[in-house]
């Protein structure tokens, strides 16, 4: 029995309930989960919006909806025209999560010359249509993106709290080093392991360093991201180019400043 | 200023009389570096044999207790259309420091300065620290302390009672009445006069360790003049724009205020959040303007509130030469290095 929940107001003004849909392209749909994942506060997220289609959370589909969260990482030409229908439903398309806003781990095979050999290893005897690793915008104009793998959930609801509220969303610019610091972490560096929290976009209360684990970059670079800066430090601290290069191509956030990118750049204009 | 010494194993005495009734914030071993080191931070302790009163110096300051990462100003509840605002000091009690060394003691009279003697005390800084009764201890010079040329290398007030160890006893300077009513509980003594020379060969002992040091003369004014030096340039390129040396500082108290709403829409909330001068979003304005886009601008800035724009509010530094911004740079940034670079005219 399900009931329609009344309209919210807050100070006496009725809320606008903006129509949203969640879509899923190349990924392990682990941000989508995330949504769901949080009992406590889902019956009220889901009373500031409505839900008209999410494949993992519910059956009915609809394609009338203002905000549409994507997730997942554009690697077929079946994706590019759905992501193209998406984008003209959507007033506001949301990349959910690293692979969406970046391509996320799927991207590691892009730095492969030979995309048939991966396709072989990964699929065998049965392989699918599966190219080159595109963000959705790569392929159509994304309005905000919403970083993470995973998405943090907090981080989410805020957003949609602000867009149904009016408020102004406002995405942390600096890097996972202030969160670790108010957190009072020793630093990854001191223990000997290597960090990309200098350079990493804030915004996830510095999850991995609190867990003693350095920061893989899953956010992307932080805006003014001395990266070419933190390499070098890293360098001299000891870690290898295999070490540096591994966690700045991790989840493709910093394709922008890694050398592999630049190939990668010349392999698709020539595709 | 009343002088006592005391057995060292009176402390342990004093300890237990202050936490039968009292939270204590100490010195302790949070875990090792890769060195197999000890790493140091300001902890809650309820354990005399967990405080470290020895420690080298500790990575952050005690700052989370007096100038919060986060703290909640206000909560608002909305119900039938109404609403109710309610301001929390956010202090539960009073608190113990056990062994602060002078360079903290120095931090909060500054901040003293700025957030409790100006024309607007911030009373959530005043009521935790009007609630704080602080031992201070001495402390081993560590090759990135320059509180020396800061002159924070010792306390003259700011305490309740500051203690020297001086090998088999405690030298203690008694400051305040409540200390003192509490050090009637353990055995003290009358110093004699071969305590004082004790304690004056071993200040002068320490004293002798300092090796890091800032030329601070005429700094103001030096600065003003090498506004537009290109050393600044030098260490702009190399900064993270990490806000590290900032979240490490006893002083740095600049913050940002944010206003969020409860998820389901009866309660709204306005927190604030230290910030960084040196982060990208520092000197962001409402319409996306930013007033230091640059790397070089916004470090500069944090030297010149520190060592000018203080220095001409209250004629000494907001620095208090703890040296812990460049223990922790990555990037190797510290003040002797920057100033020494600036006074010479041009980068290291």
């Amino acid at each position: 029995m399900t009931r329609e929940p009344e309209t919210k107001t807050y100070l006496g003004i009725p809320l606008h309930r903006p129509k949203v849909a969640f879509f899923e392209f190349t990924s392990c749909e682990g941000c989508q989960l995330q949504m769901v994942n949080n009992e406590s506060t889902l019956l009220d997220f889901l009373s500031l919006v409505e839900v008209v289609n999410f494949r993992e959370a519910m059956t009915e589909r609809s394609d009338d909806y203002e905000i549409a969260f994507v997730e997942g990482s554009i690697t077929r030409d079946d994706e590019v025209l759905r992501l193209k229908q998406i984008r003209k439903n959507a007033k506001i398309l949301v990349a959910l999560g690293s692979c969406a806003c970046f391509g996320g781990v799927n991207q590691l095979k892009n730095r492969l010359k030979n995309l048939n050999w991966v396709k072989k290893q990964v699929y065998g005897k049965h392989p699918i249509e599966s190219g080159l690793v595109r963000a959705l915008e790569e392929v159509v104009t994304v309005d905000l993106r919403i970083y993470g793998c995973p998405i943090k959930k907090e981080e989410v609801e805020k957003i949609v709290l602000h867009i149904a509220l009016g408020k102004s969303v406002v995405i942390p610019k600096f890097p996972v080093c202030m969160e670790c610091k108010a957190n009072e972490n020793i630093c990854l560096f001191d223990l000997g392991e290597p960090c990309l929290g200098p350079i990493t976009r804030a915004g996830c209360d510095s999850w991995c360093p609190n867990n003693k684990a350095g920061c893989w970059g899953c956010r992307g670079p932080a805006e003014d991201a001395n990266v070419a800066y933190l390499k070098k430090i890293m360098k001299e601290k000891g870690f290898s180019e295999d070490t540096i290069i591994e966690r700045l191509d991790c989840f493709g956030g910093f394709a922008h400043f890694s050398e592999s990118n630049k190939q990668r750049t010349q392999r698709k204009k020539k595709s | 200023m009343i002088f006592r010494v005391f057995e060292k194993k009176e402390l342990k005495n004093l300890f237990e009389i202050l936490a039968a009734h009292n939270k204590i914030v100490g010195p302790v071993e949070a875990g090792r570096d890769k060195h197999g080191e000890p790493v140091y931070a300001f902890s809650e302790v309820s354990d005399f044999n967990a405080l470290r009163l020895g420690y080298t110096a500790t990575k952050l300051p005690a700052k989370r207790y007096f100038l919060p990462f986060q703290e909640n100003l206000s909560t608002y509840t909305v119900e039938d259309g109404e609403w109710q605002k309610s301001i929390d000091y956010n202090v539960s009690g009073p608190l113990i420091f056990f062994g602060l060394h002078s360079c903290d003691i120095n931090a909060l009279n500054k901040l003293d300065k700025v957030l409790l003697h100006s024309i607007y005390p911030m009373p959530y800084y005043a009521a935790k620290r009007k609630n704080m009764f602080i031992i201070g201890t001495d402390c081993a010079p560590q090759p990135f302390c320059f509180c020396r040329s800061m002159s924070s290398d010792t306390a003259l007030h700011g305490f309740d009672m500051f203690i020297t160890d001086l090998g088999t006893k405690y030298f203690v300077e008694i400051l305040t009445d409540t200390a003192y009513n509490f050090l009637k509980h353990i055995r003290t003594e009358e110093p004699k006069e071969k305590d004082h020379i004790l304690y004056m060969k071993t200040v002068s002992a320490r004293n002798k360790k300092f090796t890091a040091q800032v030329d601070t003369t005429d700094l103001a004014k030096i600065l003003d003049m090498e506004f537009q030096s290109d050393v600044w340039k030098h260490w702009g390129d190399i900064c993270l724009s990490c806000g590290t040396c900032s979240n490490v500082c006893p002083t740095c108290y600049c913050y940002g205020v944010e206003e969020t709403v409860d998820i389901d829409l009866k309660g709204a909330k306005k927190t604030k959040m230290l910030h960084s001068c040196n982060l990208i979003d520092f000197a962001e304005v409402a319409g996306g303007h930013n007033f230091r886009p640059e790397r070089h601008s916004r470090l500069k800035y944090r030297y010149y509130h520190k060592h000018r724009g203080f220095v001409e509010a209250f004629e000494e530094s907001l620095c208090v030469g703890c040296g812990r911004c460049g223990e922790s740079c990555l990037a190797g940034i510290n003040v002797p290095e920057v100033i020494a670079s600036v006074r010479g005219g041009k980068s290291k």
